[in-house]
């Protein structure tokens, strides 16, 4: 196995050196993550178009709790440094960005484990 | 790239997929528990794969963060009732937002404002004035909904154009940081902006009108974890900000065609509140009797229809009346009595409010109908039981040009043969409207706190 993998990993400090040469494009980078902002948009709204009412409470909180997702972010700026300004913004933002994370999916399970069918429900 | 990265970037693509694969199974009861499942595995990866990211120094910091984030976010979701979901989700979400706008901050501290892309300027600029405005909106969705704001709107001369000020005003300040690149002071400028705004544009909203405030809000996170992600060219942050944003943006117009309100008057139309009795609109002229009923009339009433409709309301969420309203429906299907509940898409606080109480209550959830599928049974209805219902029901909104509520979408419960209102007392409800159902000759008051008025139903009811 490892005589497969070691030159992948050889070959992967080229592949950084080459691509470094030729000089990473911003502009081109902007507008792929554009592109990929607005097909997610549209992901979005085709997803949640058709919910059922019963559910909009649930899914509100569960959409509220995926924002958490700015704790990645977070994560990443926290973590670059040694306890300077950023480095506790960053550990502020963690906090709250945990905080919705964590409350989030457990609140939204709460409500979803409440759902039951007629048959299936204890009486 | 290195190969490391590659494997983040793959991953990230696997976090997304199971973003978007759990989004979808939350739209249908029998999936959503799995679908939240999954979105929470989706975010773990995310999480995780992140963490090998070589540019990582600091766990300590990380480790802690998570800790605290997570001990209070966990006894918080563990804690509060399920009345007080609308306000956690406010405020889970008002945090979400600070930490977008902590992100940006700090992003912009750790390079020291210099060297950076145009792009890179403004999304952070974005990012702090979004996460700002979600951040106050928030709490002021929050505050207004535990009371402690007060429900009216508030308004002042010039309000709208102040905001507008404010706003155009933040814009310029993005515009102008991209020349001056390397002091803070214009993104504290920035964030101090997007924090007043945040308060100053929910303050003219109505308390009635929260749900539509925090669903919009919530949709403002999401773009304001996407703009993070444009800010550290982070592209799990941009698709799932995204996919929040979009999915909020849409539940907001859902729920704004249920009330027959477009999203502007919501939002500037200072809409509700204590307007007084003088609101409702050329009531002078009808008879203004009403009759009651005790629980004995009611359980006689009851057992001996065919049919009957629950039509649940803010007033049996603040009652806790929904396990009372179950043992009624038992007692009469017991009877041969077909029960079914009537759930308007604004009832309660929030939409499905009403369906998480009653889950909650083992009310099987093919019991709960829609207010398009239920509004034609209404004539063929023997008995509606209306608990804490009230604006939903008015009939005024299908009649009355000259009500405040006209146009909104209701329950056509008075086109059933009995009505029967369960209130604490005369008093008007959220929008401050006299609800001429009330006066209607088919129509019954039953006074009383609703848990104890259902459950003296049960009791009667055994007797019956």
């Amino acid at each position: 196995m490892l005589n497969y993998v070691m030159p992948l990993f050889l070959m992967s400090s080229d592949v950084a050196e080459v691509s470094q040469a030729m000089g990473s494009d911003p502009i081109k980078e902007l507008l792929v993550n554009l592109f990929v902002f607005l097909l997610a948009c549209f992901v979005g709204f085709e997803v949640i178009s058709k919910v059922p009412n019963t559910l909009h409470t649930p899914l509100m909180s569960g959409s509220n709790a995926i924002s958490g997702i700015t704790l990645v972010g977070a994560l990443v700026v926290a973590g670059h440094t040694y306890f300077d300004i950023p480095a506790w913004l960053g550990f502020v933002a963690v906090v709250m960005a945990t905080i919705n994370v964590v409350g989030g999916f457990m609140v939204t399970d709460r409500m979803l484990e409440m759902f039951k069918k007629k048959d299936e429900g204890k009486k | 790239m290195t190969l490391l990265e590659i494997s983040v970037e793959l991953v990230y693509m696997v976090a997304v997929a199971l973003f978007v694969i759990g989004l979808k199974r939350m739209t249908s009861p029998a999936t959503a528990r799995s679908g939240n499942q999954l979105a929470a595995l989706a975010m773990l990866v995310g999480i995780v794969v992140t963490l090998f990211d070589k540019n990582i120094l600091n766990f300590e910091l990380i480790i802690a963060g998570v800790v605290v984030g997570g001990l209070i976010g966990g006894i918080a979701a563990k804690k509060v009732e399920m009345t007080s979901m609308p306000e956690m989700v406010a405020l889970f979400n008002g945090v979400g937002g600070a930490s977008s706008f902590l992100v940006g901050l700090g992003e912009y501290y750790r390079t020291g404002g210099v060297d950076l892309n145009v792009d890179v300027l403004v999304t952070i600029g974005l990012s702090i004035l979004i996460g700002g405005i979600t951040f106050t909106g928030s709490i002021m969705a929050f505050g207004k909904l535990k009371g402690l704001i007060t429900g009216n709107p508030v308004t002042f001369p010039l309000q709208t154009p102040l905001n507008g000020v404010l706003l155009l005003g933040s814009f310029a300040a993005i515009g102008y940081g991209l020349f001056e690149t390397g002091d803070p002071m214009l993104y504290l400028i920035i964030l101090g902006i997007s924090l007043v705004l945040g308060v100053l544009v929910v303050l003219p909203i109505g308390g009635a009108d929260m749900p539509v405030v925090i669903s919009l809000l919530n949709s403002y996170s999401g773009v304001a974890a996407s703009m993070a992600g444009f800010v550290i060219n982070n592209k799990l942050l941009i698709v799932s900000g995204a996919l929040v944003g979009s999915a909020g943006l849409i539940l907001t117009v859902i729920m704004c065609k249920a009330m027959n309100r477009s999203l502007t008057n919501v939002l500037f139309g200072a809409f509700g509140g204590d307007k007084g009795a003088a609101s409702g609109g050329g009531h002078g002229s009808i008879d203004k009797t009403i009759r009651e009923v005790s629980a004995e009339d009611l359980a006689v009433m009851t057992a001996y229809a065919q049919r009957v409709v629950i039509v649940p309301g803010y007033g049996l969420a603040v009652a806790q009346a929904q396990h009372a309203v179950r043992e009624v429906a038992d007692i009469l299907e017991g009877k041969g009595v077909d029960v079914r509940y009537g759930i308007h898409p604004v009832a309660g606080r929030m939409p499905g409010h009403m369906n998480v109480l009653l889950a909650e209550a083992n009310v099987p959830y093919n019991l709960l109908y829609d207010m398009e599928d239920i509004n034609p049974d209404f004539e063929k209805t023997d008995v509606v039981i209306i608990v804490g219902a009230n604006d939903v029901v008015n009939p005024d909104a299908r009649e009355n040009p000259a009500s405040p509520i006209y146009g909104m979408p209701i329950l056509n419960v008075d086109k059933a043969k009995a009505t029967i209102v369960l209130k604490r007392s005369m008093n008007p409800g959220f929008a401050g409207i006299d609800n001429v159902l009330f006066y209607k000759p088919n129509n019954y008051m039953f006074f009383g706190d609703a848990k104890k008025s259902l459950q003296n139903l049960v009791s009667a009811l055994k007797e019956v």
